[in-house]
């Protein structure tokens, strides 16, 4: 009998066995080996580990500016997808009707092209000799040498377009469990329909667009396949950084560091954020 | 002179091939307590729903006091409504659940936080305005949706069975609390109930509904009673139902050509097929009363405060309580009677009503 006990007791630890498995192989080795390797110095392929903290020093001053540009491209991106994903989730989640899983099949459909290819085609799109730049040009919105490639506003639309999916899924979720009954109890309690939506609808869905935004900034922030193919190096991300130090510059130590300070920027930037909208308010379920 | 607070006029509402309400016309009178009385699906809830707003009616008038609100959106109506599923926000605290229609009206602040604790007092949660919704129990959210409602003062309170999800002793005592609190605040109710006692507890006023129709209107009393139609008889309580013709003026003849006589106007308005309705508690067992039936018994079950007897007499089977034990047996030959003032009379094709 005890000893039934006692295995039942072990089984919901065996069943997590395999996740924290996973995690102590694919997290908290890299990382403990990543923190290592920032804190080392030396010439590819011998990095000794001796307390090199200057590898952050150089790293920021270095690099501030690809920091800095990093901030607030994929801030502009992910304001610009909240804007347009939060009237499309709404419009889905409360008029898509029978037609909801097609639609978001439809807000989904990129996914099924490979990241990069993707880019690749609105490299295309965007190119100097593409119809949009021509009939741009044609009409006099851009300059007869205006171009749309190379420029920060085709790098953040870049961004905006691939990590759309991101905002729109937990967006949904959210509006789609707002309890129609609630509308209708704030109708009755004398709000309009606008009043009701920002009283009930919009904060109930809070929790999605903090999800939103961080799936859509996170990623965003370490981002460098949108500045590389619709960039140039004065678009460069930090990410473009830290793939050019371990992969050409092969600087290792500052590549880890470079990749410390993002994580770190972007922890404080969420927890600054989850402040901002308050924790209660995302734990309150719908129920 | 009675003041209408809700009238409406043959308002019909028509989902796709349902029809809901049928043609439905009722005057409701100020500061009365209202049940809608009827079984599931009977279009209790959208006959609500059209008064709050929340459904057009596809024909007919709805008037609040002497103002047509037909097309008006909600929250544009002096109602206010107790959901079925209470609807409190789970994003507010009780408080702010409670002062959402005050604030929408623009309340002035001080004035605000005196009428929500007033109204939480009312309804006996004092000192629970910080919680979450989630933090109360079913019976004290309950009191927050009413709260919720009868804090903006509305012409009239519309209340969707707001005690079905309440467990029995719960759903009794708070019965008794909204007819204190209607009665202490003397809004007009609508309560909707498919339970007939419940009905019969709380209302002053009960509109018996039935397939988007209103079948009867009346008091408790009036409709236990004299029910007019054999589906009020057998809604509200037991009864039973003996099939004959009228006869006379106070004169009914069963289909075994006995005759029974009712009391004087009962037979007004009917003619041909009719049945004559008495309740079990009214039938008694021995000769004196003016109509007899004569019979068997084929059931006996003692429940405590009464007896409950099951004869076979040659116009059916009737059933009979009589107070505490009785002391007949299956099997025994008796003689029932009952007085005219006793019985009442529905119409037969009303009955055979598909
Ligand atoms: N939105 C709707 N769409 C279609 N049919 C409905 C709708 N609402 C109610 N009905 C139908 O109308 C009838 C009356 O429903 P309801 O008013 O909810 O009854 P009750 O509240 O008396 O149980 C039912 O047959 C129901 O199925
Ligand atoms: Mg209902």
């Amino acid at each position: 009998m005890r000893l039934l006990h006692r295995q039942k007791g072990a089984i919901p630890y065996m069943l997590l066995a395999p996740g924290m498995a996973w995690l102590l192989v694919f997290f908290v080795v890299p990382m403990w080996y990543l923190a290592k390797m920032s804190l080392s110095s030396g010439l590819f392929p011998l990095f000794n580990f001796g307390w090199a903290w200057g590898n952050f020093h150089d790293a920021i001053s270095l690099y501030k500016p690809q920091f800095v540009r990093s901030g607030q491209y994929a801030a502009i991106a992910t304001a610009i997808a909240l804007v347009v994903s939060y009237p499309l989730a709404y419009w889905i989640a409360f008029r898509g009707g029978r037609w909801k899983n097609l639609f978001l099949l439809l807000v989904i459909a990129p996914f099924f092209v490979t990241y990069l290819i993707r880019t690749l085609a609105w490299q295309t799109i965007l190119s100097d000799n593409g119809v949009i730049v021509k009939t741009l040009q044609h009409v006099g919105i851009l300059g007869s040498d205006g171009r749309l490639l190379a420029t920060s506003a085709a790098v953040i639309a870049g961004i905006t377009y691939n990590f759309l999916p991101f905002m729109v899924l937990p967006l949904y979720v959210s509006l789609e469990q707002v309890d129609q009954r609630l509308i209708e109890a704030a109708e009755d309690l004398y709000a309009s329909k606008p009043r009701a939506f920002m009283r009930v609808t919009l904060p109930l869905s809070l929790p999605g667009v903090f999800a939103g935004v961080l799936l859509t900034f996170i990623p965003a922030a370490g981002d460098f396949i949108n500045a590389q193919l619709l960039g140039t190096p004065r678009q460069y991300m930090i990410g473009n950084v830290i793939q050019s130090e371990f992969l050409a510059v092969r600087d290792y130590p500052t590549a880890a560091a470079l990749s410390f300070v993002l994580m770190a920027a972007i922890l404080v930037l969420v927890l600054v954020f989850a402040r901002i909208l308050g924790t209660e308010r995302l734990t309150v379920s719908h129920v | 002179m009675t003041v209408h607070d809700v009238r409406l006029e043959n308002v019909t509402k028509q989902f796709a091939e349902v029809t809901a309400v049928d043609d439905m016309s009722l005057d409701v009178e100020s500061g009365k307590f209202y049940a809608f009385l009827g079984p599931s699906g009977c279009g209790k809830t959208t006959t609500l729903r059209m008064i709050g707003g929340f459904e057009e009616p596809t024909e007919g008038t709805i008037y609040l006091g002497d103002r047509t609100v037909t097309g008006l959106p909600p929250y544009k109506r002096d109602v206010n409504t107790v959901f079925q599923s209470y609807a409190l926000f789970p994003h507010l605290t009780v408080f702010e659940n409670v002062a959402f229609g005050l604030r929408r009206r623009g309340v002035k602040k001080q004035l605000l936080r005196g009428q929500v604790d007033e109204m939480l007092r009312i309804v006996g949660l004092e000192g629970y305005g910080g919680r979450r919704p989630k933090q109360l129990s079913g019976g004290q959210q309950q009191r927050v949706a009413l709260a919720r409602a009868l804090v903006n003062r509305p012409r009239v309170l519309l209340l969707d069975e707001p005690l079905g999800a309440l467990d029995l002793k719960l759903r009794k005592e708070m019965q008794l609390e909204l007819k204190r609190i209607q009665h202490e605040m003397g809004f007009t109710f609508i309560h909707v109930t498919h339970d007939q006692e419940e009905a019969m507890t709380m209302a002053d006023r009960i509109v018996v509904m039935n397939r988007g129709r209103i079948e009867q209107l009346g008091d408790p009393a009036e409709l236990y009673e004299r029910p007019r139609t054999a589906f009020v008889a057998s809604f509200l309580g037991v009864s039973n139902l003996l099939p004959g013709v009228v006869a006379g003026p106070e004169l009914v003849r069963l289909e075994s050509g006995q005759e029974l006589r009712v009391a004087a106007g009962v037979l007004n308005g009917h003619t041909g097929a009719v049945s004559v309705g008495i309740r079990p508690e009214k039938v008694r067992i021995g000769g004196d009363g003016a109509n007899r039936l004569a019979g068997q018994i084929v059931e006996r079950a003692y429940v405590g405060v009464s007896t409950q007897y099951v004869v076979k007499t040659d116009v059916g089977q009737v059933s009979v309580y009589v107070q505490g034990a009785g002391a007949h047996v299956p099997g025994e030959q008796l003689q029932l009677s009952f007085d005219p003032e006793s019985a009442f009379v529905v119409s037969r094709s009303e009955e055979d009503r598909p």
